[in-house]
């Protein structure tokens, strides 16, 4: 039975170690469902927790690369709020003087001006580790305090709202979705264009005559994707919008509202953000130079200098990534909240790094995965989730998250002691 | 002394690490289709004298000609637009990738996107190492899961994949077993018929009295001297790397 199940995993050419997080969150999903008498099971839960997952998990695909370098980032946290009330002090403070209130470009300034920043700031960190050799830990310790600090400074401890109304929509809540219909366009093309990708890595492999998996294997490879694209839009489009933000929402279109009217959520828009910079991440880290030479790095330093890549401006653009993605985040933070506190971002960091540790980014450098980082980040947000809906006191929640880390971790070793991985 | 030019001529090199001469004003050179071998104990300083001529380090002073023109070699992107290729003691092999990625590392066949392309890299490595290792059989893995004999032959593969004109083999055999260290005799050989000069790095002194036409032997960071390999004897080149002393009685090159 078991010998069954491996050469079955092995046909289909699947990573154990993914199916080992799908399991875990599957099982973390039923648990919590059991407890909470299926609420956690609900459209409205899924919907919630792919909303609140999307900002960490943005980031954590920048850290795999990050720490497959064998550096850390302790500084997205901090920096995720500096940018986050530099931008909402630029939208509530100087740009409706400059341009009137509710200009239609408030939300395009203020979404360059977040990934600007991160990127700039993210570079020059990466200059001080690459080309001053100071360890990252150090340098984004420092960042972690300046940035703070910073983020004070910007309006003097002064929380920024409410933020551009286009702008908000970047965070999800009701208005802040694709709707039923585009939901589905969005599945469907979504779908059509992993099954196409599917087949012409099929086609290309052919027309070199390396062996390729059997036609069923890939078929139901097939299926798996759509399936799973099409059931999430399925789920997400389950979801009533509740009565209060129906009559706004038909309001601003004019439409009128009558009772019994539902409309569904559909995908909210960060979870969309997050899935193109997931795809994107996952093409640059397979598909480009940048990518290779980060995993070559990563592996054997002094190998890929030797190989002529220059590892000190590899530096400088694996940070001047993160701190993109970083300003993304904060958009998404900011734009859910409606407001930007001083106390945007606290802890991020640490989210952040363990999403890309729990999604089997090794410390020691030269593995990890964008899919794993986005699971990796699913998994803690269903776990905290999961807890506050049960009713776990929060100091509580801190105590299993922090050991659900550990064990993780420790979970990876061995089974990449067992494989020789 | 040949008229015809050298094809690299390194002159008056020295390197220090801390007050250390690694390497103390020393002048080697190679001739098209030649093997020279660098000989001396460990710290003699003959790795760090090839790593000047491959890019990994500067040297403090000395001047290095490639054809008979200065060249200027200040990283291993450098020393690879001179074609010189090098296949290092340690293979410098990212133990993560697959073998085609190491071969390709740095130098990646792209698409007309602009994006790596696998599958045409995984193409050209069955092809090479099908000539220089046919037994070689694992493309989808990554190379820590290599024999010894495996890694070294996907290490020399790259070197010899980009039209070497200059080849630095360190210890090329040190991994290998007695076959394996034959095929690395047949390719020099056959590098040489093609016109490569090869400086061939190693402590077995038969190593070299069979593979190389010359011998420069190094001890504590300086030259000894450098002899042809048909003028001397096994002795002769042991007490040049033991005792620093130059054979009598044959021409020596310092």
């Amino acid at each position: 039975m078991q010998n069954q199940a491996k050469s079955l995993i092995n046909k289909l050419g699947l990573d154990p170690r993914l199916l080992g997080m799908i399991g875990a969150l599957v099982v973390i999903w039923i648990v919590f469902g059991v407890f909470t008498d299926g609420r956690f099971l609900s459209p409205r839960n899924f919907f919630n927790v792919s909303v609140q997952s999307a900002s960490v998990a943005v980031m954590a695909t920048g850290m795999v690369f990050v720490i497959v370098t064998r550096n850390i980032d302790l500084s997205v946290g901090s920096l995720l709020g500096f940018i986050g009330m530099s931008v909402a002090a630029l939208q509530v403070q100087v740009l409706p003087d400059v341009l009137g209130l509710g200009h239609w470009s408030i939300w395009i300034i203020s979404v360059f001006a977040a990934i600007l920043m991160g990127a700039a700031l993210g570079a020059f960190q990466g200059w001080v580790i690459g080309y001053l050799t100071v360890p990252a830990f150090i340098v984004t310790l420092g960042g972690f305090l300046v940035y703070r600090g910073a983020m004070w400074w910007v309006t003097k401890g002064q929380t920024q709202a409410p933020l551009d109304p286009t702008f908000r929509l970047l965070g999800g809540g009701a208005e802040g979705t694709l709707g039923e219909t585009l939901s589905w366009a969005f599945g469907i093309i979504a779908a059509l264009v992993a099954v196409g990708f599917m087949l012409l890595s099929r086609r290309n492999k052919a027309s070199h005559g390396f062996s390729v998996k059997p036609a069923w294997a890939e078929g139901i490879l097939m299926a798996i994707a759509a399936g799973g694209i099409l059931l999430f839009v399925t789920i997400m489009n389950s979801y009533p919008i509740p009565k209060g933000a129906m009559k706004r929402i038909t309001k601003a279109q004019g439409i009128e509202y009558t009772d019994g009217m539902v409309w569904n959520h559909g995908v909210a828009i960060p979870v969309v953000i997050l899935l193109a910079v997931a795809i994107a991440m996952t093409i640059v880290a397979r598909r480009t130079r940048f990518g290779r030479y980060v995993y070559a790095t990563g592996g054997n330093p002094e190998a890929a200098e030797l190989s002529g890549i220059n590892t000190r401006f590899l530096t400088v653009k694996i940070f001047a990534l993160m701190g993109a993605l970083t300003g993304i985040a904060s958009i998404i933070a900011s734009a859910r909240l409606n407001a930007v506190d001083v106390g945007l971002g606290t802890l991020d960091e640490l989210r952040v790094i363990a999403a890309a540790v729990i999604g089997g980014t090794a410390l020691s450098g030269g593995a990890g995965t964008i899919y794993g980082a986005v699971i990796g980040a699913l998994i803690m947000q269903s776990l905290q989730s999961g807890m506050a809906s049960v009713g776990v006191d929060a100091p509580l929640q801190n105590i299993v998250v922090g050991v659900v880390l550990v064990f993780a971790v420790w979970v990876d070793i061995v089974y990449r002691r067992r494989t020789g991985a | 002394m040949d008229k015809q030019t050298p094809l690299v001529e390194m002159r008056d090199i020295h390197i220090s690490f801390g007050g250390i001469k690694a390497v103390d004003h020393v002048s080697v050179d190679l001739m098209p289709g030649e093997v020279v071998g660098l000989l001396g104990h460990n710290g003699a300083g003959k790795s760090t004298l090839i790593k000047i001529l491959s890019g990994a380090y500067q040297g403090d002073g000395g001047e290095i000609y490639i054809n008979g023109e200065k060249a200027e070699i200040n990283n291993p992107r450098d020393a690879r637009k001179y074609n010189i290729e090098t296949i290092y003691q340690t293979l410098a092999l990212a133990d993560n990738l697959d073998a085609a990625s190491n071969l390709f590392l740095g130098r990646e066949l792209t698409t007309p996107l602009g994006t790596v392309n696998d599958d045409a890299m995984e193409a050209e490595t069955r092809k090479i190492m099908g000539k220089l290792n046919p037994n070689f059989q694992k493309f989808a893995e990554p190379v820590s899961a290599l024999s010894g004999g495996q890694r070294q032959s996907v290490a020399i593969a790259r070197a010899v994949y980009f039209d070497a004109k200059i080849l630095i083999m360190d210890e090329p055999t040190a991994a290998l077993g007695p076959h394996e260290t034959q095929m690395v005799s047949e390719l020099i050989q056959q590098l040489k018929a093609q016109g490569i000069g090869i400086f061939l790095i190693s402590h077995d002194i038969h190593d070299v009295m069979e593979l190389c036409d010359r011998a420069s032997v190094m001890k504590n960071g300086q030259l000894v001297g450098t002899v042809d390999v048909n003028d001397v004897t096994d002795d002769d080149l042991l007490s040049m790397i033991i005792l620093g002393k130059k054979p009598e009685g044959v021409p020596v090159q310092t």
